[in-house]
């Protein structure tokens, strides 16, 4: 029953890493960039959220945050990413770790090394237990949130002119430049999407775990890990391997090694590198290979 | 085209991999020299998952030597603190070459990682400077690693234990009752497990069962499960840092109704965790609700000047710099084994406790008073600091300081 359980939890988990993952993914599909500063922004969406949270309460932090760290991220792309696109994918990495440690002392500079304090709403407390089985009601909150910005951004990707376009910009950018649309404003649009998830994760997991200004070095590797395990670019390899990961975390904890859930991943992501190097569901997209 | 730059998927991945490892470098702050000064230097953890403290640790030292230089200094001579990030073990440990012989410092000051302070340490004894660990609890340090230039003002994690544990003896939560551990996966927290161990077993508690928590690790929700299913008397943190915080905000998230207690613990992780957060009985080495002139005085002035109260951290840094200068003062020396030999001759310390402090002789150790504090209730929570109610002094005012220290055969230290 408690093996069922982990499991469950893994589940669970997996969610935190998705919402991260998903905006890595997106952002590397359509402008070649890995952002390792990711991370940074899933932090600088936590401090803005307690931060504006003081006026604002959990709902409306929870709602402005996001778009606000959308809009920082439009910004960078538009002033950093876009003079990036074609150049040497090592020199975005050098620019995105740059951006991460700058946002870390950044942060420690203005709100202080030691972490601020932010808790679950009242109304969000408490627990759902089902037989032997406890959730948390805020993380099934959290899983809620999670399924809604996948549908959505599948729905938005797959059904939507939007979609269409930067799917096509994904697989041959060229031609759709030769077909007279203009790509910048669809990758401002990803930047803003794709960073704003990262904020919204900041926000939804601020009341858990700690806020410090190094939160986003934290998450950032293990995210990195779902994206590289599914495939660089594969919305549904984000997915799927955000649930993967979160399972053999769950699994490795149920067969009594905590210490090591999270090597697990690291030796799950080796396996799949070495077997399908492209990550599991990893399309062949002509201008990385 | 953009296409056929010959840059792969498999670049770009270990590309992200590689710079994902490289961690983040410390930043060095030296300030500029004073020809007559007496240099100090002061490392410290300012980054990583103890960069937190390491902040406490560098404002507190920072307030002390400006008290000292406005008093006039030390012998006449204003004190110039040379602070830097002590990132790890190996930087650590050049760090302090660095300021022992480029910087020429009288003495070494801070740190807070056990791994690290030993690298210091064997610095401060090859060069025969003067060492005062500010954060360093491992009873390794103190027994096996013990050194003849290095003093510790950080208690040492059975001080902690033994006091906490007088906490639980007293709620009866320790007598054949069952305690399910979490410990920190390092240096620190596996020393504070031995010596947590020693203390149940020789007070009739059982194990329901111990778990090593990596430091990387900040979902406790699978092993928040495990407690939940082995429904102990007592879960006991041996966590450190950042961890704590973690562990205290998914353990009221979770619900559950097991006490909790700690045996290693700073005010900042519970100011962090937030209302209704903090749970339980933590010991500490002092708090900032302590009730004396000294102690009231500092929290007033750090307040003034850094717009938050002090936590146990700063109070390691502020007084180790303090009797740093007591000691030149008294020695009318800055010589490092002038200033050992006067510590072991018994000089006493204010710390602003109730009673004076002292180096004991056999390993180094500062014997002094420590508290426990616990969590208040919601209710009663007035403001975002004060949100314990602390403990009497241990030991009591008619026991010997040393009670709470390692005894007999437990102190391996062999100067």
């Amino acid at each position: 029953m408690l093996i069922l359980q982990h499991l469950l939890n893994g589940l669970l988990a997996g969610s935190y890493y998705l919402l991260i993952a998903l905006g890595l993914s997106l952002i590397f599909a359509l402008g070649g960039i890995v952002n390792l500063a990711h991370g940074a922004f899933y932090a600088i969406g936590a401090y803005v959220a307690v931060t504006i949270g003081q006026h604002f309460g959990f709902t409306g932090a929870a709602l402005l945050s996001p778009v606000l760290v959308g809009l920082l991220g439009l910004v960078i792309e538009r002033f950093l990413f876009r003079r990036f696109y074609k150049a040497d994918p090592a020199l975005s990495l050098l620019l995105t770790f740059g951006l991460a440690m700058v946002a870390e002392q950044a942060l420690r500079m203005i709100f202080g090394a030691p972490p601020l304090s932010w808790s679950i709403p009242q109304e969000l407390r408490g627990q759902v237990i089902v037989g032997d089985f406890i959730y948390p009601r805020y993380r099934v909150l959290i899983l809620v949130v999670a399924i809604a910005c996948v549908a959505g951004l599948w729905y938005l990707l797959q059904r939507t002119p939007f979609g269409r376009v930067v799917r096509a910009g994904v697989q041959n950018p060229d031609m759709v430049g030769a077909l007279g649309i203009p790509l910048e404003p669809y990758m401002a649009a990803v930047a803003f999407l794709g960073i704003g998830l990262a904020g919204l994760a900041g926000v939804m997991l601020a009341p858990i775990f700690t806020i410090h200004p190094a939160m986003g070095a934290e998450i950032i590797t293990s995210a990195f890990v779902v994206v590289v395990i599914g495939g660089l670019g594969s919305f549904w390899g984000a997915v799927i391997a955000a649930l993967i990961v979160g399972v053999t975390k769950g699994a490795v904890t149920a067969a009594g090694f905590p210490q090591y859930s999270e090597a697990a991943i690291y030796l799950l992501m080796l396996l799949v590198l070495l077997v399908r190097p492209r990550g599991l569901f990893g399309e062949r997209i002509r201008r990385f290979e | 085209m953009s296409e056929g730059k010959g840059i792969s998927r498999r670049t770009v991945v270990k590309g992200a991999a590689a710079g994902a490892a490289v961690g983040l470098a410390g930043f060095p702050f030296i300030g500029r020299a004073q020809a007559d000064a007496i240099r100090i230097g002061h490392l410290t953890p300012r980054t990583g998952f103890l960069g937190p403290l390491g902040e406490y640790a560098v404002q507190a030292a920072d307030l002390a030597v400006a008290e000292i230089n406005a008093a006039g200094g030390v012998n006449g001579r204003k004190i110039e603190l040379l602070k830097e990030d002590s990132v790890n073990p190996q930087t650590a440990s050049t760090k302090a070459e660095r300021m022992v012989e480029r910087d020429k410092v009288a003495c070494i000051v801070g740190e807070i990682s056990s791994a690290a302070g030993l690298t210091i340490s064997q610095v401060a004894e090859r060069t025969k400077t003067l060492f005062i660990n500010t954060g360093c609890n491992s009873d390794e340090l103190r027994g096996k690693g013990c050194k003849r230039y290095m003093f510790h003002i950080e208690s040492q994690n059975s001080m902690y234990v033994k006091t906490c544990g007088r906490a639980l003896l007293a709620q009866g939560l320790v007598k054949g009752k069952r305690w399910y551990s979490l410990t920190a996966d390092y240096a620190f927290g596996h020393d504070l497990l031995r010596v947590a161990k020693r203390f149940m077993a020789s007070n009739g508690g059982d194990f329901a069962a111990d778990k090593l928590v990596p430091t990387d690790v900040t979902d406790f929700s699978p092993l928040l499960l495990e407690i939940r299913s082995s429904k102990p008397d007592l879960v006991i943190s041996n966590l450190a840092g950042n961890q704590i915080t973690n562990f205290l905000k998914q353990y009221s998230e979770f619900g559950l109704p097991f006490p909790v207690a700690g045996f290693g613990f700073d005010t900042a992780v519970a100011w962090g965790a937030g209302k209704g957060n903090f749970h339980g009985t933590w010991p500490l080495v002092w708090h900032h609700l302590l009730d004396t002139p000294a102690s009231k005085k500092f929290v007033a002035d750090f307040t003034a000047r850094y717009n938050r109260p002090p936590e146990n951290q700063a109070w390691g840094d502020y007084n180790a710099i303090k009797l740093v200068a007591q000691a030149m003062a008294e020695t009318k020396s800055t010589d490092s084994t002038r200033l050992v030999e006067h510590f072991e001759k018994g000089a006493k310390f204010p710390l602003m406790k109730t009673r004076e402090g002292y180096f004991r002789k056999a390993d180094h150790q500062m014997m002094h008073e420590m508290y426990t504090v616990q969590a208040l209730p919601v209710a009663q929570i007035r403001n975002q600091w004060d949100i314990f109610t602390p403990s009497a002094a241990v030991p009591g005012p008619n026991e010997s300081l040393e009670v709470i220290a390692t005894q007999g055969d437990e102190i391996e230290c062999r100067m």
